[in-house]
């Protein structure tokens, strides 16, 4: 009897009931102990991250500067944005920046994954080499980048002319459009290997029964890959592909290093703007404004992450 | 799934030959190319740091080979620029910060896995959400809350601040981890008198070394990396971070120092590609955790 009621109240029976301490109850009592050991992440996440996003919206509402508080002006930041040519163009380049990375990104990781998915010698070293532009810190990686798009010492300019594929050297950072395209390169050749080591990770796990199932049905290669591959990988591909476009979206250092938003606002991003016109033009009430904007996106794509690993988790 | 079973064609090779004629161009070639666009680029930054500045500059000079190889750079970059400072900064910055988010977040990742209580899905689901507000998005406010902690220009604000996008992901992934380690331990040291902290800290903690060991090395690379927060909050040029300090300090105006920059871009990857190198698996498990394990 004394046991059962021990064990009801989920104590450890052999111990007497009545013997243990305050602490030791509440260190076994699972509501008591899960809220202490989420306390201190929850308070951390509540006072550095919340809290500062408060304060950001609550800023976007003024005309703050660094010096001068300013006043509450109500929407009025959102209103001059909506109509100002700069944060017009900063949202078009964003858009075609991440939906053109992630596309390159999507589409040569997944073939990085197959290639890599072979049998061959020194596979092991290449996996592990693939990896280097992502682990190495962005903004360093980047710095290769600038060097290799420089006006005067472009060795892709060099290579190019030496082929006799082009006279003279082309303006990579310096030309609109060509600026546009070689930050989403740069930001492409950083994010590939998360793709390629993330979706080899997905085509391992893919059981060789299924595709010789598929191939005694009469399954070509593409038959193959149609109905057990992409079925099977949908789900990490799906988590890869929305991780990627978020951090794309809300990417700094590529831009920030190579071009600094230029030539004439062709390549910048909500992030840099923000940062060009909140840090770096001391318009606090206005850079917070412009960040703010990336929030509507932002939200579809974690709610398209919940609503799937909901769905997931619940099957 | 073999990519090479077309079938050769009849008479022309022997069946050997063709098979790796195909090898080659459906798997060799493709793998070449990839590679040489992602690893071509450090190739150049190495040699670009180890061209003297007469070679560097003149127009002579073949960017495919370094005629005259010398360290200058590097010399110039450690003896007479704040590169050793940076480096001893960020060292610390990454360390602090893991640690503290490791200590946050492998007890919350542990509950969240095992314990069944009451708003365990809303913390959650407020932990995943953090994704929503990225740095780029935090950054403004973030620096009114260093300047008002009196932190400006300290270094010891990154190691305040950057836990706030470490933690979550240690939670995420250690609860990830958590959940592939069977209870039954815990179970039975429970059975046999422990009280949940204790199987908690005895057993489970112990099982978990090799998730704690992926947390960790993930946090070091995310805190190496990290940008704008040390922008934004670090302007003194002796308290700066390396990405920050070879960005801003090794130009004058629009002219780049190519060779120290490159130097000093190489170098401050070292320490991270070592602690890749010596930890791919477990990179590779950080990368895939939360993506595979959902």
């Amino acid at each position: 009897m004394e046991v059962a009621r021990a064990n009801a109240r989920g104590t450890p029976a052999s111990l007497p009931r009545g013997r243990l301490s305050w602490l030791e109850h509440a260190l076994d009592n699972e509501q008591v102990l899960g809220y202490l050991l989420v306390a201190p992440v929850v308070l951390l996440l509540l006072g550095l991250v919340a809290y500062p996003f408060a304060i950001s919206v609550s800023m976007a509402l003024t005309d703050r500067t660094i010096g001068n508080p300013g006043h509450f002006i109500g929407l009025l930041n959102i209103q001059r944005l909506a109509v100002d040519s700069i944060y017009l163009q900063t949202l078009h380049n964003t858009l075609i920046y991440t939906a053109g990375a992630t596309v390159i990104k999507l589409v040569a990781g997944f073939g990085l994954a197959l290639l890599i998915n072979e049998r061959f010698r020194f596979r092991q070293v290449v996996r592990s080499a693939v990896l280097l532009p992502w682990i190495v810190p962005a903004a360093l990686g980047t710095l290769a980048w600038l060097w290799i798009f420089a006006p005067s010492f472009s060795v892709l300019n060099w290579i190019l002319i030496h082929l006799g594929v082009i006279k003279t050297g082309l303006p990579w950072l310096v030309d609109g459009n060509l600026a546009l395209f070689s930050v989403i390169l740069v930001n492409a050749w950083r994010g590939i290997p998360f793709f390629g080591i993330t979706l080899l990770a997905g085509l391992q796990a893919i059981p060789k029964e299924l595709y010789e199932a598929t191939s005694i049905d009469g399954a070509g290669k593409l038959g193959r890959f149609r109905y057990v591959t992409l079925p099977m990988m949908l789900p990490i591909l799906l988590i890869t592909l929305v991780l990627s476009i978020i951090w794309t979206f809300s990417d700094f250092q590529t831009v920030y290093a190579l071009t600094g938003g230029g030539p004439i606002n062709s390549t910048h991003l909500l992030a840099t703007l923000s940062y060009q016109v909140g840090i770096a033009s001391g318009r606090l009430g206005e850079g917070a404004a412009i960040s703010l904007t990336m929030l509507p996106a932002l939200f579809i794509l974690v709610a398209v992450q919940i609503y799937y690993l909901r769905k997931t988790n619940s099957t | 799934m073999p990519i090479s079973m077309k079938k050769p064609a009849p008479g022309l090779w022997s069946p050997a030959a063709a098979r790796r004629l195909d090898r080659l161009l459906t798997l060799y070639l493709p793998l070449g190319l990839v590679l040489l666009f992602l690893l071509s680029p450090f190739y150049w930054m190495l040699i670009t740091s180890l061209k003297p500045d007469s070679e560097l500059y003149s127009a002579a000079g073949n960017p495919m080979l370094v005629l005259q190889p010398s360290l200058e750079h590097y010399a110039h970059l450690l003896t007479a620029t704040e590169f050793p400072t940076w480096t001893r900064n960020t060292m610390v910055i990454a360390i602090l910060a893991t640690a503290i988010s490791l200590l946050l977040g492998v007890p919350a990742g542990y509950a969240l896995a095992r314990l069944r209580f009451r708003g365990a899905g809303a913390v959650g689901l407020a932990i995943f959400a953090t994704y929503l507000v990225p740095t780029s998005l935090l950054f403004i406010p973030m620096l009114q809350v260093v300047k008002t902690l009196r932190l400006q220009d300290n270094f010891l604000s990154l190691i305040l601040i950057y836990p706030t996008f470490l933690t979550p992901f240690c939670t995420w992934l250690m609860a990830g981890y958590f959940k592939t380690i069977p209870s039954e331990l815990e179970e039975c040291a429970r059975i046999d008198g422990a009280n949940r902290f204790g199987a908690m800290w005895r057993i489970a903690f112990p099982l978990a070394t090799p998730g704690i060991l992926s947390a960790g090395i993930f946090s070091f690379t995310l805190s190496w990396n990290e940008f704008i927060y040390a922008l934004t909050f670090v302007t003194a040029s002796s308290s700066r971070t390396i990405p920050v300090g070879v960005l801003t300090q090794l130009t004058r105006a629009d002219f780049y120092f190519w060779g120290p920059l490159m130097a000093g871009a190489l170098l401050g990857s070292v320490p991270v590609a070592l602690i890749y190198s010596f930890f791919v698996e477990q990179y590779a498990a950080g990368l895939t955790a939360g993506a595979v394990k959902g």
